[in-house]
């Protein structure tokens, strides 16, 4: 395997190369999450959108939930790879590959991934309106740290 | 001297993608806010992660010289 299991990247992903990237013999199920920009959020109307990333960072929690999944799911290989930059409607923004040799490992932990995504890897993204922009705090735009670090769900 | 990193609105509000501070000595992330806020009058430092050289830290730890600290606000990738 040449490229790294947990990237970001500027360019349009390619499903088929992250889905390769965990594929092996030992696997009987490979799970796929395909993030993608949606148009309609809460009724307001998104022109595009842009991500940013803390890169070296983002790359390290990446391979850190990549860390926690080996733990919880030992037999599971996982891959993620998130786009940045300026994003249009229907464009993936993140894909998410996890092998295992049984189906139900490779869905909890694809789940897994996705959750602590969106808690720990320092990506933002900035939605265009017809009438302003904004910096999405979170997805339900409530969430504080009060002790300073981010907080495993439940 | 140590490098401060701003992302998404701070780093909108502040006007900058990071700041080289020289005048530090053994203070914790808490006063960095404090002293940012004063003289950048950034609204939202309260409630923003910080990471010290990319991993997450807590309000007390003190910042070394040559750290890279970052600005963590609400995360938003997937």
């Amino acid at each position: 395997m040449t490229e790294s299991l947990f990237r970001i990247v500027r360019d349009p992903i390619s499903v088929e190369e992250v889905t390769n990237q965990v594929s092996r013999r030992e696997a009987g199920a490979i799970t796929l999450f395909i993030g993608t920009v949606r148009e309609f959020t809460k009724g307001k109307k998104t022109l595009s959108l842009e991500y940013q990333a803390y890169e070296p960072m983002a790359v390290k929690m990446l391979s850190q939930i990549g860390e926690e999944i080996k733990n919880q799911w030992p037999d599971t290989l996982v891959a993620i790879t998130h786009r940045i930059g300026k994003l249009e409607i229907s464009d993936v923004a993140v894909v998410i590959a996890v092998s295992s040799p049984h189906r139900k490992t490779a869905y909890r932990a694809n789940e897994y991934a996705i959750e602590r995504i969106k808690q720990i890897v320092p990506i933002w993204k900035k939605e265009f309106w017809e009438n302003g922009t904004m910096w999405i705090g979170d997805q339900l735009e409530t969430t504080e740290y009060p002790e300073g670090k981010p907080v495993k769900e439940e | 001297m140590i490098k401060v990193l701003f992302f998404a609105g701070i780093r909108e509000e502040v006007g900058l993608d990071e700041l080289k501070i020289v005048e530090i000595d053994n203070i914790t992330i808490h006063q960095l806010k404090q002293y940012l806020q004063n003289k950048y009058s950034i609204s939202s430092l309260s409630h923003v992660m910080t990471a010290i050289n990319e991993s997450f830290v807590t309000d007390e730890e003190v910042i070394k010289d040559q750290d890279i600290i970052a600005f963590i606000p609400p995360v938003s990738g997937g």
